[in-house]
């Protein structure tokens, strides 16, 4: 069976017609050609396929791309803003915190919505909301230095 | 070797291709676009672990509307192995593991290509199985490959004829008799280590399609673009010509990605295909037990010490569990036969390194290749054997460990090494002689270490290979065939080309993988890149810096000697003159009369070790085994969870002798990354196999490190002692940084609660059931 949806995907309205059965993430990968969104293991253990939902992270390959009828969805390429990187891309790349890369753009969005949450993360914090997220590569370290770092930038800019 | 001074080499740029990484820029094998008439691929796989096939029908799948593809192992039959040719493409007559690949189908959606698996069927007669690799050396195993000795196979491969045994390396050194009297204490133990997977968060994924001419492009996710068109190319006997391997970013390998695993099957289907392209990708079920995975090995070691700690003798059997296929897997046995005493000095050695057939998973290079597994037992071995004389672990590795000059296991000369360094160091920096303080009641601490050394683990020959180009701007193309599978291979080749060439690393420009126009490299494999295709660039680098100096020193009439290029300017010492190199690379230079010099810079450069020699079958002997060994030590701090059993790492500490660092900060991520897939393999990580059946193939239930299991805080000493043939000195670290950790962990468990894990991993259940038997 087919729907006729309408979402917003990084401040841009589609109105498309998706399967019932097909993921956000195929939505996102297939339909709207937006493949900085990763599939890592299609059964939300990986993380790789996080996206924001209304501002949330969600595993994208868990939800139906019908369910995001009406609603936000910022992936990847949503994060820079007119070409200039968000803090934590940014700090990501400063700090080596992307090896492969195929972790990183859902290692971005559910860094990014702790940031938002918690401005002020402990280092505790920093690697429970990133718990979600499976790195191969990097052993973590340089993921959580980057998040440290960019929300001391955040501060720093809302201060200044 | 002399002292360069260098202004590139050994600075930590950021890696060059990271604003495409974090913005989603960078395209992956599945994210590439291939249209509407893209096919989708399944594989249709065995359901058992050792049988006769006695039927197949494809018919029903056939029928099927949308479905444009079928094939089978009788469509194409031809055998493929990078050192040993044992592996169908798809399974003939017989299959030898769960998982192996029996049919694949083409369809127009991967729906329909999921129910056309479905509608294959497929009968089998189920045959008795191999499921221990000692019982399967034995001569009561049933034979898996009858036609072992007819296998096209490497000539450093000894093959057992009668039996599952298809590499046996051995070493005859020294006199055992003499080595076990002069003994005060002789230890004898077993260790094992399961199978694991290397999980790259990429899973496998290829795209193939056949244009009218008949040329193939394969689009594959892989660390071999070079050696996959080789394989494929020779198992299905056409020209090598005819394939083209493209490769963009890859999302992780460590091993997995080497060689062929399901990228034959994607060509065939295209074969087929009516030149439409077909993509195949990996589930992650698929990926964790149907492409490679690491061998489990039991391992049995008998070692000699005197009283002071010197070791006598050792005699080491490893029975590695290689799996239905072991085309790759044979040259792991090698490696840990010509690496068998780990890095120590013994005099006097007996080693048996066996590769073993079993109806398992097939056994592949993983990060280490065979490092590791050996590892677990040899460095647990001798601090059990220091804790009975009650000697210290740190003073023993440092008495016996390998220094410059002596003889290595296969009688080669060990070449100048910082490994007794690294041992200091890296026991300095966890404080080794303090005692640890536990974080609260019912928690205790202890600390361990462990030392390790690594040789790339290739044929004698491997060859590498580089051009540059330049552009009108002045700007420069570097081409390589080595992959970037996240290791950073493009940052480290722009550095070098840069330094080598005296421009700015933003003039470079390194291009990802394509057959057709790359030049090229052996395979990204045995972390010989930095250290082989480095030396390519180097001398690309040299030629076209040559090139250019040689056309300005004709124009202004100097002597080339006393032209040099910084920062993309060429420079006159004697005259101080200075031109840019904008627009000269490409159009040349007009001298003082009108007419013109030079031409467009093309710089070409290639490297291959030659030296390598054969070793003797019956001995292991020969005077230079391997090119060198990257050596290295780590030491950790574990606290116990006395009511859980629950490890945790407080710190951890590694030192490896790197030979020179092109990029400190890019060593020291491989060793942060390295420590913690070697501490997740040494925790968490084990594929569950009943009667070849994998139980756990999902991140369910096979659990890798998460951001919160890794260690509370790692600390990164580089050693920096020279190679003479590497570019600026430097050797490689990729793999080495997860070789010392899982021992190294047992073994600060061991100093925390008595509790000594022969088998890998240290789950909380056997620290604490041994804690428990303790207290009994």
């Amino acid at each position: 069976m087919k729907h006729d949806i309408t979402l917003t995907v990084n401040g841009e309205p589609y109105h498309i017609t998706v399967q019932s059965h097909h993921t956000l993430l195929h939505v996102l990968r297939d339909q709207l050609v937006l493949t900085g969104t990763k599939n890592g293991c299609s059964e939300g253990e990986c993380g790789a396929c996080t996206v924001l939902l209304d501002g949330e992270p969600v595993n994208s390959c868990l939800v139906l791309g019908v369910e995001a009828n009406g609603r936000a969805i910022t992936t990847v390429e949503g994060l820079a803003d007119n070409g200039r990187l968000a803090p934590i891309q940014q700090t990501l790349v400063e700090l080596g915190g992307t090896q492969c890369g195929f972790c990183t753009p859902g290692v971005l969005l559910s860094a990014h919505a702790l940031l938002q949450r918690n401005p002020n993360p402990t280092e505790y914090e920093i690697r429970a909301g990133l718990v979600g997220n499976l790195c191969r590569c990097t052993g973590y370290v340089r993921i959580v230095d980057a998040v440290r770092e960019a929300a001391r930038l955040q501060q720093a800019s809302a201060t200044s | 070797m002399t002292i360069q001074k260098t202004t590139i080499v050994g600075q930590s740029f950021p890696r060059v291709e990271s604003n495409a990484k974090v913005t989603g820029a960078a395209q992956y094998v599945d994210d590439m676009q291939f249209g509407a008439n893209l096919l989708y691929g399944k594989l249709k796989r065995s359901t058992v672990a050792h049988g006769w096939i006695k039927r197949i029908d494809t018919s029903k799948a056939k029928a099927l509307p949308g479905v444009r593809v079928v094939v089978t192992g009788q469509d194409y039959p031809g055998l493929t192995g990078l050192y040993l040719s044992d592996r169908p493409t798809f399974a003939v007559d017989r299959v030898r593991f769960i998982g192996e690949p029996v049919a694949g189908v083409a369809a127009d959606t991967p729906e329909l290509a999921e129910q056309a698996c479905e509608l294959i069927e497929i009968e089998y007669e189920d045959l008795p199985g191999v499921f221990d690799p000692e019982f399967g050396a034995s001569a009561e195993a049933p034979l898996l490959h009858p036609d072992l000795m007819d296998y096209a196979c490497a000539p450093f491969i000894f093959r057992q004829p009668g039996t599952n045994i298809s590499n046996h390396f051995k070493v005859r050194k020294g006199d055992m008799d003499a080595g076990w009297a002069e003994a005060d204490q002789i230890f004898e133990h077993t260790y094992y280590v399961p199978h694991v997977q290397h999980v790259p968060l990429e899973t496998h994924a290829a795209v193939a399609q056949v244009d009218g001419n008949g040329k193939i492009t394969l689009w594959s996710a892989s660390q071999s673009p070079f050696a996959q068109r080789n394989l494929i190319a020779k198992s299905l006997g056409i020209s090598h010509s005819r394939l083209r391997v493209i490769t963009p970013y890859i999302g992780g390998g460590f091993g997995a990605k080497a060689g062929v695993s399901m990228e034959g099957a994607c060509v065939i289907m295209a074969l087929q295909a009516k030149g439409r392209p077909v993509k195949l990708v990996m589930s992650r079920a698929e990926e964790f037990y149907t492409t490679f995975v690491r061998q489990g090995l039991t391992a049995k070691i008998k070692m000699g010490m005197t009283a002071d700690g010197r070791i006598t003798a050792m005699q080491n059997t490893y029975y590695w569990d290689a799996g239905a296929y072991t085309e790759y897997g044979v040259n792991i046995t090698r490696a840990a036969g010509y690496s068998s005493t780990g890095p120590y000095f013994v005099p006097n050695v007996h080693a048996d390194s066996l590769c073993v057939y079993t109806n398992h998973p097939i056994g592949g290079a993983m990060r280490g290749f065979g490092m590791p597994e050996i590892h677990w037992a040899i460095e647990q071995h001798i601090d059990r054997m220091a804790e009975r004389m009650g000697l210290d672990p740190v003073q023993v590795r440092l008495l016996n460990c390998l220094k410059e000059g002596q003889e290595t296991v296969t009688g080669m000369i060990m070449h100048p090494t910082g490994l007794s360094q690294c041992i200091s160091k890296a026991a300095e920096a966890i404080g080794w002689d303090k005692p640890s303080k536990p974080s609260g009641p019912g928690k205790r601490r202890g600390k361990g270490i462990a030392a390790m050394w690594k040789a790339p683990a290739m044929p004698p020959n491997p060859g590498s290979s580089s051009t540059i180009r330049f552009n009108e701007d002045g700007t420069c193309l570097v081409n390589i065939g080595g992959v970037d599978m996240g290791q950073g291979a493009l940052t480290i080749a722009a550095q070098l080309a840069a330094e080598g060439l005296g421009v700015p690393i933003s003039d470079v420009r390194v291009n990802t993988v394509d057959t057709d126009y790359s030049p090229y490299e052996w395979q990204t494999v045995a972390s010989r890149l930095t250290w082989s295709m480095g030396n390519a660039i180097l001398r690309a680098a040299g030629e076209a810096k040559q090139q250019i100096i040689e056309m300005v020193a004709e124009v202004w009439g100097e002597n080339p000697q006393d032209l040099d290029i910084i920062e993309g300017n060429v420079v006159s010492y004697a005259t101080e003159e200075s031109v840019p190199l904008k627009n000269i690379v490409v159009y040349g230079m007009q001298k003082p009369d009108g007419t013109w010099a030079g031409g467009p810079v093309v710089g070409k450069g290639r490297f291959m070790p030659t030296y390598v020699t054969p070793l003797d079958a019956e001995t292991g002997q020969g005077p230079r085994a391997v090119v060198h060994f990257t050596t290295g030590a780590q030491a950790v701090e574990v606290e116990i969870d006395e009511e859980t059993g629950e490890v945790q790492v407080i710190n951890l500490v590694s030192a490896y002798d790197v030979g020179k660092a092109i990029n400190p900060d890019m060593v020291r991520t491989q060793m942060e990354g390295g420590a913690v897939q070697g501490m997740s393999t040494a925790l968490l990580e084990s594929i569950i196999l009943r009667n070849g059946k994998p139980m756990n193939p999902s991140f369910t239930d096979y659990r890798i490190a998460t951001a919160i299991d890794a260690p509370v805080s790692m600390e990164n000493i580089i050693v920096e002692v020279p190679q003479d043939d590497g570019p600026y000195g430097a050797r490689g670290i990729g793999e080495h940084a997860m070789v010392p950790t899982a021992p190294a962990i047992a073994n600060a468990v061991r100093a925390a609660v008595g509790v000594a894990i022969d088998s890998m991993p240290i789950t909380s259940e056997k620290v604490w059931a041994g804690m428990r038997n303790d207290k009994q």
